[in-house]
């Protein structure tokens, strides 16, 4: 039960609440370049998703496996050098960056050429931005997320399992695309208006996202009322206190931030 | 190459004429997050300048080896190299800052303004060209991230670094600080350029 909510948490977060691209500003390149027409920012938000699929999968993997302190494969390589107790703390996250990169853009390679050959007509709609995603922030802010979440946390048992990450990815995607989907919606009206002249183009894109982040932040706070509402009620005599947990919260979370203005 | 501009030429192009973010429209990511006040701005920006200046240099160094086809995983893996630098001296020397920047630090590997500097400049001009384009450059994002986080904080909190400037009964406008009021100042400022060079020309 504990486990169902979490996933429906972290799907909410990730594809409303926390949008990625109107909240945590990664993925803003093709979220102003590929938004002029509604199909081609949908087949950019479906290539999107898709890589940061493959991606979380592969950056689970790799940092349970290799990166982190007692990691299976990295302590079985180095336990034949080095005596059993030093080869199980072995660290290698001050690698993780570079990995992660060289996994991205290799695996973005390989789904290019695999969708290349087997399903020409899917390459057609959007194989042309895959070369693109590699340097997508959405996709490593993606991995970075996941690592922080798996490497980072201090007791073993609060590090996410394989599901969790690819909720996040999922869902994050989801929510790359419902923004993207969005801004081109409006940006096909958009083209009939008449704008002053030194707005045109980029930077009403950017007042227009300016507005969608705003309605976006009308999510904030919705995570704690589903939570309350899906959590089985506490046992007689216990209270259930809804605290914000300050170290996985954004520093700059609307909710925190407020909080302090009114402190000071 | 006869047209090709000199190490000076491109040392200036960076700071205004092409501005990496007013007039390229490269590196929004970091431009937009961590402008919500000067001090995290302007560490972003001298770790992008690190960044930068190691990146072209390398790349610059190695521009006799690189394949076509390979060059911008060979981009990617030096950026991610300097990157991993700057983030473990953040952690070690300014760990609330480091802290506050978070996922943004390593998210300068993606940042096109590197990228973009490595194909264009770094892979075809000798070393001191190189270098002297990513200073310049730096020194233009670093203004372009400046002016945007100087809007941001004396507009949200009344203060610039952290220190208060704006009489107490200015009402701070929160709205600055969150995510909104980067989109929205960065397409004012954004407008605002775009019309001092169409009335200049």
């Amino acid at each position: 039960m504990n486990y169902l909510i979490d996933i429906v948490l972290i799907a909410l977060s990730a594809a409303v609440i926390n949008n990625f691209v109107l909240y945590y500003f990664v993925g803003i390149c093709p979220f102003i370049g590929v938004s002029k027409k509604v199909d081609m920012a949908f087949g950019m938000g479906c290539a999107v998703t898709f890589v940061i699929c493959i991606a979380a999968f592969l950056s689970w993997s790799i940092t349970t496996m290799v990166l982190i302190p007692g990691a299976p494969v990295s302590s079985f390589f180095a336990g034949f050098f080095l005596p059993a107790e030093a080869a199980s703390k072995i660290d290698l996250t001050v690698l993780s960056y570079i990995v992660y990169i060289f996994a991205i853009s290799s695996s973005v390679q390989f789904v290019e050429m695999y969708v290349r050959k087997f399903y020409p007509s899917l390459y057609n709609s959007f194989g042309v931005f895959l070369p693109l995603i590699t340097t997508n922030c959405a996709i490593l802010f993606a991995c970075l997320t996941i690592m922080a979440n798996v490497a980072g946390v201090e007791n073993p048992q609060d590090a996410w399992d394989l599901g969790r990450s690819i909720v996040l990815a999922l869902f994050g995607g989801i929510g790359f695309t419902i923004a993207i989907v969005i801004m081109s919606g409006i940006r096909e009206e958009i083209e009939l208006c008449d704008i002053p002249k030194p707005f045109q183009g980029a930077a009403i894109t950017m007042i227009i996202g300016g507005i969608l982040a705003l309605a976006f932040m009308g999510f904030t706070g919705v995570d704690s009322g589903v939570r309350k509402a899906i959590t089985p009620a506490p046992a007689e005599g216990t209270a259930a206190v809804m605290t914000l947990d300050h170290d996985h919260v954004h520093p700059w979370d609307a909710r925190v931030i407020v909080k302090e203005m009114r402190l000071s | 190459m006869a047209d090709q501009p000199t190490a000076l030429e491109r040392f200036v192009q960076g700071i205004l004429p092409e501005n990496p973010v007013y007039r390229q429209l490269l590196g929004m990511c970091p431009t937009l997050a961590v402008t919500n006040g000067m001090k995290p701005a302007m560490t972003m920006a001298c770790s992008v300048a690190f960044v930068l200046l190691c990146a072209n240099i390398v790349t610059s160094l190695i521009r006799g080896l690189l394949k076509p086809h390979l060059r911008i995983v060979v981009f990617t893996l030096t950026i991610a190299t300097f990157v991993t630098i700057a983030d473990r001296v953040l952690a070690a020397y300014l760990y609330q800052m480091s802290k506050t920047l978070g996922p943004y630090i390593p998210l300068i590997i993606v940042n096109c303004l590197i990228i973009c500097r490595c194909e264009v400049c770094a892979s075809k001009q000798n070393v001191f060209t190189a270098a002297s384009d990513a200073v310049g450059q730096s020194i233009g994002f670093g203004l372009a991230l400046a002016s945007i986080a100087m809007v941001r904080e004396l507009l949200g909190t009344g203060g610039l670094f952290g220190i208060a400037i704006l009489p107490t009964a200015w009402p701070d406008w929160v709205i600055m600080v969150l995510p909104p009021g980067a989109f929205i100042t960065l397409g004012l400022l954004l407008g605002c350029v775009n019309w001092l060079e169409m009335r200049r020309s």
